[in-house]
């Protein structure tokens, strides 16, 4: 068993330090075959070799010693780092709107994490006031850690929490919400607040980085301030994404939860809305709306917090040769609702039609979305649809696979009856299916044509 | 102010007080009295194909106007991984610059513009920065980590810098004496920056990423010219590999200065190491005059701690300000304040460096760190006061000043004041306790202006999107076997050669030692000629001429074997030379064609001697035989180059 002195080592590195009765943190003097190396010795991440000592040298870089090439070692001192956010209480000013800001586990504020050397959280108002002490001229900011999950780790229970906590804090009267949540689920946890939290009279806004905020040019300040901005002063009383508009530091974007994606892995304007322009922009001087017909913030309380949730419900993303053993597996383990993500128009190739059959037999709900994500599916076009539809799928509109997983998973956790499920599927919360696709909702400009680059020169920062 | 108060006399006199010289009539003994002390920070950029980080071509620059598109973001100082707040990083902030970077799709991908995690370091950069360090007597790491080091300037759009240690506790052998290192880092290249006025600083990133080694001596250099030779030392060895930059900006160092007392300066960016002396030389200087400004200050002034100035804003229409800068200030709206320095007379017009007073180090940092342009001030202590004398004395009694006190009026943007203020007040501060550590941008003259303060340890972080690399035994063994000669040891061969000191210097800086080394062992080429016609001829001819195609050192060689092997003298080297660098490209028998080279054999040449004799006796206007031998020769000589060596023709038309 490794002690916390020995922080992160194992194997040969621990043996080595255990040899010598240096500790992490203890201020050292290497022998090596490479010659001598003084430094403060760190703890090593979980997930790196047993081969290597890490050390910080006076000049602040870190540099790994091979375990191999130590001949000796001494410890003359021992100086552990206290590393804190400085907190500062937040001040209340009178006048400005009470924001709450519930915690999930994102980056919005964060540090070193040695264990997976990656950076982990940090969150209190005064952890938050320290680091973005512009947040006190937008709000009166309050906080509150639901849990913490990373991103990838959020789960149906945490979205029920999430409903259910929201729901008491505009009871208790809050005139915005701010989520903060990592980014790579936070569109799917985006539509199912949209779902489980109806008519809200306030703003619920949900918030991440792209850039962790340990970082000098993350988009963690400006994010945060944008959605505080959305949530104390908006009047737009929707759950919505606030995601950098353009990469540079800018605007934001205020998206609905229902119609927003994450389409980049690493760009800060990765959300973007599909199908639709985006609610409004946002910047530290306010909100301005694109769309004209949104859900106004109103004064009072009433707020339908709707927490269900079926967690036997899959995305199937279609392929071709996707063999029918895959919505059969599905089905013998207790499957019941299924959302295809289909080629073009909605289609999958025949061989599945038996297994699509089964399926149906055995009670599972199935809906159709498309993979291209923009457009809407349409399965009277082609054969392959109409055969599909007459097999019991129902086409889900323009509805983005995600979002009509967590929908399917709502709707299933509150009933089992097929026209009751079709029923709450087909009628839209929050633009979920748009009647309409405006021209300038799909707009995926390709560079290299002169007009493009001409714009992007001259307008897009 | 008292009438027997003169600016000019007291910088003068203050001057003398820290017995500041020129350069050029500086002694050791100097240095050593005011405790010069310096150190370097040697940057080079390594010759790769692509960046550091990703996979954007290395090398490829453009024009600061031209570009595809803008990204602007903003800096915000974060903690470092021991959990402080680093001094440049708060100061940065307090400027609240808006930061634009121009791109090029050709030379920048998202990776640059922090929007996109790296990739893998470039190997071949990681191996040039190890064989450097080697051939630095560095201790190499068992294991290299990438460090996030941050640059809130915005001169990296992460707002850090990725750097790794490669080596640390190396050894310089100089010809005079040993110079430690303390590290030698691989780091990647930062933007360059096209303007910054006001709250906007724009920058290109054609350069950013671009892969960069960082040498770091120890302060053990004692004098101006000590601190040149190591730096040149160190740049001679990253050239010795041919695997490093050459051109502009390719190699810049930041240099380290002290005076005794005083603070590590950093005098960033420094382009040519001819520099170096002038620059060090003022820079020990300013801070010795300034330490003797620290003793006078707090000899009058006792409670340093609660010191602190006080300002009143002026209303425009209550002064007629004929002054320039002022009506322009007036005009964009700007707000003017006059601020008293209590106890601060004849602190302001006290001497720093030659043309600058303390009174500058003021208006440098209401620029950089309160964004407003220059002229930003005027002062009770200018040489020239540019609004009148009872304008002035009305302006000091609005502000209760005393005679003892020293006055500044300034002008900025209305949300720049406060900072301004702060500003003033805490450079005022920084002089009772000497010397503020910053960093310096040399201009011409050899004198520097305040660039930033100078960030410490504290803003290091470990860069948790890269993994550790590790560096075993056998990869580090199998690239000391292929080192290229050590410098000292070149110098060594040089010096035996008997070639010509002053040759030395272009040789290791073009790194021609080894083509010099092989022309003497296979073309059996005396080594004194060939340094020379290198060191001096060669580099005069670079001086002065522009090949209309790319000039390969190697042609040399050629040139040299081709005389050989026709059996021509060297020296005609030295006249094909030009010709040759000039056009790489054509031949030598054509060469040898335009400077209308004949050969003709020596006997032929030596046939001539009679006729000149009797010539010679026709003409002549004296008896001395030397005369005679000089006339002939230079008859002779045009003829002879190439086909006979003049020493022994000379002795030849002696003997006859």
């Amino acid at each position: 068993m490794s002690d916390d002195i020995f922080q992160g080592y194992k194997g040969a590195a621990l043996n080595i330090l255990k040899k010598f009765n240096v500790r992490v943190w203890g201020q050292a003097e290497v022998q090596t075959t490479r010659g001598l190396f003084q430094g403060t010795i760190l703890p090593r991440s979980e997930n790196d070799d047993d081969k290597h000592i890490v050390m910080k040298i006076i000049t602040g870089y870190n540099i790994g010693i091979d375990v191999l090439t130590i001949t000796g070692m001494k410890e003359t001192g021992y100086k552990k780092a206290n590393y804190k956010i400085p907190e500062k209480e937040f001040p209340y000013s009178e006048g400005l709107p009470k924001v709450k800001l519930i915690g999930t586990g994102g980056t919005i504020a964060s540090r070193l994490d040695y264990r997976t050397g990656a950076v982990i959280p940090a969150f209190s108002p005064g952890e938050l006031y320290g680091a973005v002490p512009e947040l006190a001229d937008i709000c009166n900011l309050t906080t509150e850690k639901v849990f913490a999950v990373f991103s990838e780790n959020m789960a149906p229970d945490n979205y029920k929490k999430l409903a259910i906590a929201i729901g008491k804090e505009i009871e208790k009267g809050v005139d915005g919400i701010v989520i903060g949540h990592g980014t790579d689920t936070l569109h799917h946890t985006a539509a199912a607040l949209t779902f489980m939290v109806q008519d809200s009279p306030v703003p619920i806004v949900l918030v991440g980085s792209q850039r962790s905020s340990d970082r000098p040019s993350s988009d963690a300040a400006l994010n945060l301030m944008h959605s505080c901005t959305a949530a104390g002063h908006g009047d737009i009383a929707e759950v919505m994404v606030c995601m950098f508009g353009p990469t540079s530091d800018e605007y934001g974007f205020l998206h609905r939860g229902t119609r927003v994606r994450k389409m980049h892995s690493s760009y800060r304007s990765t959300f973007r809305t599909i199908g639709d322009t985006p609610l409004a922009t946002v910047t530290r001087k306010g909100v301005v709306p694109i769309k004209e017909n949104y859900n106004h913030r109103r004064k009072d309380r009433n707020v339908k917090i709707l927490p269900y949730f079926e967690e036997k419900v899959a995305i199937i993303y279609y392929y071709p040769n996707m063999q029918p053993d895959i919505i059969d597996s599905l089905v013998a383990n207790g499957y019941k609702g299924i959302v295809i993500a289909g080629t073009g128009l909605g289609h999958v190739n025949k061989p599945l039609y038996p297994a699509i059959e089964r399926a149906y037999a055995a009670g599972v709900h199935m809906y159709m979305t498309v993979q291209t994500l923009w457009g809407y599916v349409h399965m009277f076009v082609y054969d392959t649809g109409r055969d599909l539809m007459a097999k019991g799928i129902i086409p889900a509109g323009n509805m983005l696979p995600e979002a009509a997983y967590i929908k399917l998973g709502w709707a299933l956790g509150q009933t089992n009856d097929r026209e009751e499920v079709k029923r709450l599927m087909l009628t839209p919360v929050n633009d979920e299916i748009t009647m309409r696709e405006p021209y300038n909702g799909y707009l995926v400009y390709q560079g290299g044509v002169k007009e493009v680059d001409d714009f992007v020169r001259k307008f897009r920062k | 102010m008292t009438p027997s108060f003169n600016p000019r006399d007291n910088y003068n006199k203050t001057r003398k007080n820290a017995g500041y010289v020129k350069r050029k009539d500086a002694t050791q003994s100097d240095y050593d009295r005011i405790g010069f002390m310096s150190g370097l920070e040697v940057h080079q950029q390594l010759k790769t194909k692509e960046k550091l980080f990703c996979h954007c071509p290395a090398g490829r620059y453009h024009k600061p106007d031209i570009f595809d598109a803008e990204v602007i973001r903003h800096m915000r100082p974060t903690l470092s991984e021991l959990g402080e707040y680093d001094g440049t990083a708060l100061m940065e902030f307090k400027t609240r610059k808006n930061i634009i970077y121009r791109l090029k799709n050709e030379t920048t991908c998202t990776y640059e513009v922090d929007d996109t995690p790296p990739f893998p370091v470039n190997r071949e950069a990681l191996q040039i920065a190890i064989e450097i360090s080697l051939l630095s007597k560095l201790n190499i790491v068992g294991e290299v980590h990438i460090t996030r080091k941050q640059y809130l300037d915005g001169s990296i759009p992460t707002g850090f810098q990725r750097t790794a240690i490669i080596g640390v506790e190396g050894m310089l052998p100089l010809p005079k004496k040993n110079i430690r290192l303390i590290q030698l880092s691989l780091e990647e290249d930062a933007c360059r920056e096209v303007s910054d006025i006001g709250h906007t600083r724009i920058y290109r990133t054609d350069r950013l990423g671009m892969p960069l080694i960082e040498t770091v001596t120890y302060p053990e250099m004692v004098n101006p010219d000590e601190v040149k030779e190591v730096c040149d030392y160190i740049r001679f060895l990253n050239r010795s590999t041919g695997k490093v930059r050459t051109g502009i900006g390719a190699g810049r160092q930041d240099v380290n200065v002290s005076c005794r007392g005083g603070s590590r300066v950093e005098i960033k960016g420094v382009a040519h190491t001819r520099w170096i002396p002038e620059l060090t030389h003022n820079e020990c200087y300013r801070q010795w005059s300034l330490l003797l400004l620290r003793d006078e200050l707090l000899k009058r002034i006792s409670n340093t701690d609660k010191w602190k100035i006080s300002h009143i804003v002026l209303d425009y229409h209550d002064y007629k300000f004929e002054y320039g800068p002022i009506k322009d200030a007036k005009e964009q709206q700007f707000e003017i304040v006059a601020v008293n320095l209590p106890g601060f007379k004849s602190a302001l017009s006290h001497f720093t460096q030659p043309g600058r007073m303390f009174a500058d180090e003021i208006s440098e940092r209401l620029k950089v760190i309160a964004c407003i342009e220059h002229p930003n001030m005027i002062h009770s202590e200018v040489f020239e006061m540019s609004i009148p004398e009872k304008e002035f004395e009305s302006i000091k009694s609005k502000l209760k000043a005393n005679d003892n006190d020293a006055q500044i009026i300034f002008w900025g943007p209305k949300d720049d004041i406060k900072t301004a203020l702060e500003t003033i007040e805490e450079r005022c501060q920084m002089a009772f306790k000497g010397i503020p550590p910053e960093t310096r941008k040399s201009i011409e003259g050899g004198t520097t202006i305040f660039e930033r303060v100078l960030p410490g340890a504290d803003r290091m972080y470990p860069d948790t999107d890269s993994a550790p690399i590790p560096l075993e035994d056998s990869y580090i063994e199998e690239l000391s076997t292929k080192l290229p000669q050590e410098v000292i040891e070149r110098y060594h061969i040089l010096k035996n050669w008997g070639a010509p000191e002053d040759t030395y210097t272009y040789i290791f800086k073009k790194d021609l030692f080894p083509l010099i080394e092989r022309i003497i062992k296979e073309l059996d080429y005396n080594p004194v000629f060939v340094t020379t016609l290198f060191g001096h001829k060669l580099k005069f001819v670079e001086g002065q001429i522009k090949p209309v195609a790319e000039f390969n050192y190697k042609i040399i060689y050629a040139l040299l074997k081709y005389l050989k092997e026709q059996k021509l003298h060297p020296e005609l080297a030295w006249r094909m030379l030009p010709i040759v660098y000039e056009h790489p490209k054509i031949d030598f028998e054509s060469i040898l064609e335009s400077i209308k080279f004949k050969r003709i054999p020596s006997e032929e040449i030596m046939a001539k001697v009679p006729f000149l004799k009797s010539k010679y006796a026709e003409i002549r206007k004296s008896d001395d035989i030397k005369n005679e031998h000089v006339w002939i020769m230079g008859q002779l000589r045009k003829m002879a180059i190439g086909n006979i060596n003049l020493s022994e023709l000379s002795k030849m038309i002696q003997s006859l």
